[in-house]
């Protein structure tokens, strides 16, 4: 196990670098969040690669949402998601209300930017 | 940003997998957009600097470590405290010169490059792990102790052991101290 506090930092200087090295436009056209995106996919396959390994095929989509939901979210978030809606056409809305990567920071309206910064890494999850 | 903690703090663990491949993906993307090693060198030295800099007032608050009197004792708290605390390892100290401030880790396993078997080609002087150094880096400033510290042995690129140099330079004048970007 590693410690959360390390991780945590990790993340912030992450995303704080990615903004900081983008170019002029880049903000605007979200070609940082493309980045953090990318590196989120990347380690959302590991992940999925190890979890998987010894587990059943899964069924069918809503099979795949409920591993992600519950399995997949505790193992890596330590807690499951909250509430999961879905239009049954292929449109899943996840809720986490305690996000991990984001209980650290404080509740005022300023911060809710650089928020949405930091969900972007691991929204994909394949 | 970060709201204090009310009440009895709680330490979380992570999954290690999660931390290992986030690790793994910000090397890849760092070797993405810089072409040479030594860039990428120094991008993750300055990100480790930069998370040192807050890492080490969470490290002191959790660990209750009292005042250090020698460059070896400081040494040995990176090592059985710091490391295992936050990396679950403890690495083995020792010292390098006789004025006793050049000191080196020697990482019998380090949790960073499970995932890692080569160095990509063409990258054979990076150092994958140099966010460490610049963490223990960042963390020394802070506390008014300013150090160089590298690589001096890498397994990934052939060595037999992965060594960590940590050299206590001069000790920064505390009233002049600016905390730098």
């Amino acid at each position: 196990m590693a410690d959360e506090a390390l991780f945590l930092l990790l993340h912030n200087e992450m995303v704080s670098g990615v903004y900081k090295s983008a170019e002029q436009g880049e903000v605007e056209n979200g070609r940082c969040i493309t980045k953090l995106e990318n590196m989120g996919f990347r380690v959302g396959q590991g992940l999925i690669e190890r979890f998987t390994k010894d587990t059943a095929r899964f069924k069918d989509e809503l099979d795949i949402m409920k591993f992600i939901c519950k399995d997949f979210w505790t193992t890596v978030f330590k807690k499951q998601i909250d509430n999961l809606r879905t239009n049954h056409q292929g449109i899943y809305v996840l809720q986490d209300n305690k996000f991990r990567l984001l209980t650290q920071m404080s509740a005022g309206k300023q911060y809710l930017e650089h928020a949405s910064k930091l969900t972007n890494f691991n929204i994909d999850v394949p | 940003m970060s709201r204090p903690a009310h009440g009895r703090p709680e330490y979380h663990k992570i999954n290690k997998d999660l931390f290992v491949l986030t690790y793994g993906a910000l090397v890849a993307q760092l070797c993405k957009d810089y072409e040479k090693d030594e860039d990428v060198n120094k991008y993750l030295d300055k990100m480790g600097y930069g998370i040192g800099t807050r890492l080490v007032e969470d490290f002191l608050a959790r660990s209750c470590v009292g005042r250090c009197h020698s460059y070896s004792e400081i040494t040995d708290i990176i090592a059985q405290v710091a490391f295992k605390m936050y990396l679950g390892i403890t690495p083995s100290v020792t010292c390098n010169n006789s004025s006793r401030n050049e000191f080196s880790l020697i990482l019998d396993k380090n949790p960073l490059v499970e995932f890692v078997e080569e160095l990509p080609a063409g990258r054979s002087s990076l150092c994958y792990c140099n966010l460490l150094c610049g963490i223990i880096r960042g963390a020394l400033e802070m506390v008014h102790l300013a150090a160089d510290v590298t690589f001096l042995q890498d397994r990934l690129k052939g060595d037999s052991v992965t060594e960590i140099g940590i050299t206590f330079l001069k000790k920064l004048d505390e009233k002049k101290y600016r905390r730098k970007k």
